[in-house]
């Protein structure tokens, strides 16, 4: 079953196309790690997806939901705000710069929503939200503030604060990207073990190592197109095409 | 005189300058938001009328701006107002000009929050509003409050402006009473006095910003 389907999705910003027709299916339970050259236009796919950015013409479906289609003048059309309110309650989105909010303590950055948006008791969110701290290892943080916290913390502390709103699908923007060597390593852990229970997930990521042991299916991008796409082994160990090589052939040395 | 009458007269004084003072503060700061926001507005004809409005405000005397407040109803309109119109003349004046002030802060303010917090706020779909008022709004008062403190410590010392359209605030009973008794000792009592009142004005704000750096 697909979650997530984008059919010729164009962006430009001014007079620079960084979104060349891309079509892209998610399944159920799927992880797809997308990668390539930075300026690939691989993050702007993940903003359009997720609604940060508005694509130029193409469609974006999650699930039974039309969030966007083109009109007969080849234009985007958006849903209204209501679908797109029920649309964004589908996905969750972990950034690489973790966004946590500052003035919130660890367990507040991960309930609050909870409370606010869906409306749940603070006895739910808060049971909620310490199995998942717990999960997370994080369990003595959670009085903490943001500041307070390692790189690494900080980013499982946004997982968490993504996973308590039970998302269909979870995003990840570079997520190790702003974190020291060292403190990568907790967080590729974290997402490896969402990944054995199935969770479906997008990753944007320049971890090659991580993306061949972790995805179902890896995408290539370069340009503003997915240049190569197929499993781990398909695209990171036996690539067919030029660019593909090349890119890899770079992270290699 | 006595100085026991001296200091009850400047007493009396500095309630009025405290009731200006606190009369000021709690509605221009709500009001200098909203301002704020018409400064931000994507409406052109808005935010230009609030620029021009800002502009006049900090580009003009306040003396004169309450001077304008109070006697522009007659002298334009021919409107003869009741004498409480005098201290209300006074709050307008300060009100209107020190929200011009506070929204430039509250702007600069906003602007500098970093957009992951809205984009943080809109994925986990919160409102426009909650995002304002749950996210944004605290991290911005911590912001500015050095800011605010500033220019609060102006007002309590601006208050004695309020004597160019004779509202016997401290400054005005220093001077009646300095003439009488010829003596310059009770602008010196006066300042004392200021000096007092921003001693505690400083200490309460500098309180608050010690409650707010629980966070970074």
């Amino acid at each position: 079953m697909a979650l997530l389907q984008i059919n010729n999705m164009r962006k430009s910003f001014a007079d620079l196309e960084v979104i060349k027709d891309i079509t892209l299916k998610v399944n159920k339970g799927e992880v797809v790690a997308i990668i390539g050259p930075s300026g690939s236009g691989k993050s702007t796919l993940l903003r359009c997806a997720t609604l940060l950015e508005r694509m130029d013409s193409g469609e974006l479906i999650y699930l039974d939901k039309k969030a966007a289609y083109t009109d007969d003048s080849g234009k985007a059309v958006y849903a209204p705000q209501e679908i797109l309110k029920q649309v964004r309650g589908y996905f969750g989105l972990v950034f690489q710069s973790f966004n946590l909010f500052p003035h919130f303590s660890v367990i507040k950055n991960v309930t609050d929503a909870l409370v606010i948006v869906q409306k749940k008791s603070k006895e739910e969110a808060y049971s909620i939200g310490r199995e998942l701290l717990a999960k997370m290892g994080l369990s003595d943080k959670e009085n903490a503030y943001p500041y307070q916290l390692s790189g690494g913390q900080q980013q499982r502390v946004s997982i968490a604060r993504a996973l308590a709103l039970n998302p269909h699908i979870l995003f990840f923007d570079e997520p190790t990207s702003a974190l020291d060597p060292e403190l990568t390593g907790e967080i590729l852990k974290v997402i490896r073990d969402l990944a054995a229970e199935h969770m479906t997930m997008v990753i944007v990521t320049h971890e090659m190592n991580f993306a061949r042991d972790v995805a179902d299916r890896v995408i290539f991008m370069d340009d503003g197109v997915i240049v190569e796409e197929g499993t781990a082994d398909q695209v990171i160990n036996h690539p067919k095409q030029e660019r593909t090589k090349a890119f890899l052939n770079r992270f290699n040395n | 005189m006595e100085w026991s009458v001296i200091l009850n007269k400047l007493a009396e004084g500095m309630v009025v300058s405290i009731v200006i003072f606190v009369l000021t503060l709690l509605l221009s700061l709500p009001l200098g938001l909203i301002v704020a926001f018409g400064r931000m507005s994507r409406n052109f004809l808005l935010r230009n009328f609030i620029k021009l409005y800002i502009s006049i405000m900090r580009g003009t005397p306040l003396m004169l701006q309450l001077m304008v407040v109070y006697f522009g109803p007659y002298y334009v309109f021919r409107i003869r107002l009741p004498n409480e119109y005098r201290f209300i003349a006074v709050i307008i004046g300060f009100v209107i000009n020190y929200a011009a002030y506070f929204a430039e802060i509250y702007r600069g303010g906003i602007e500098s929050m970093p957009v992951g917090q809205y984009e943080a706020a809109y994925i986990l779909g919160y409102s426009k509003t909650q995002t304002f008022m749950r996210i944004i709004l605290p991290q911005v008062i911590k912001r500015i409050l050095p800011s605010i403190t500033n220019e609060t410590i102006t007002l309590v010392k601006d208050t004695s402006l309020a004597q160019v359209i004779s509202v016997s605030e401290m400054f005005t009973q220093a001077r009646a009473i300095a003439s009488r008794e010829a003596s310059v000792l009770p602008f010196f009592a006066a300042g004392v006095f200021y000096y007092i009142f921003n001693y505690i004005v400083a200490f309460a704000m500098e309180w608050f910003e010690k409650k707010l750096s629980y966070f970074r």
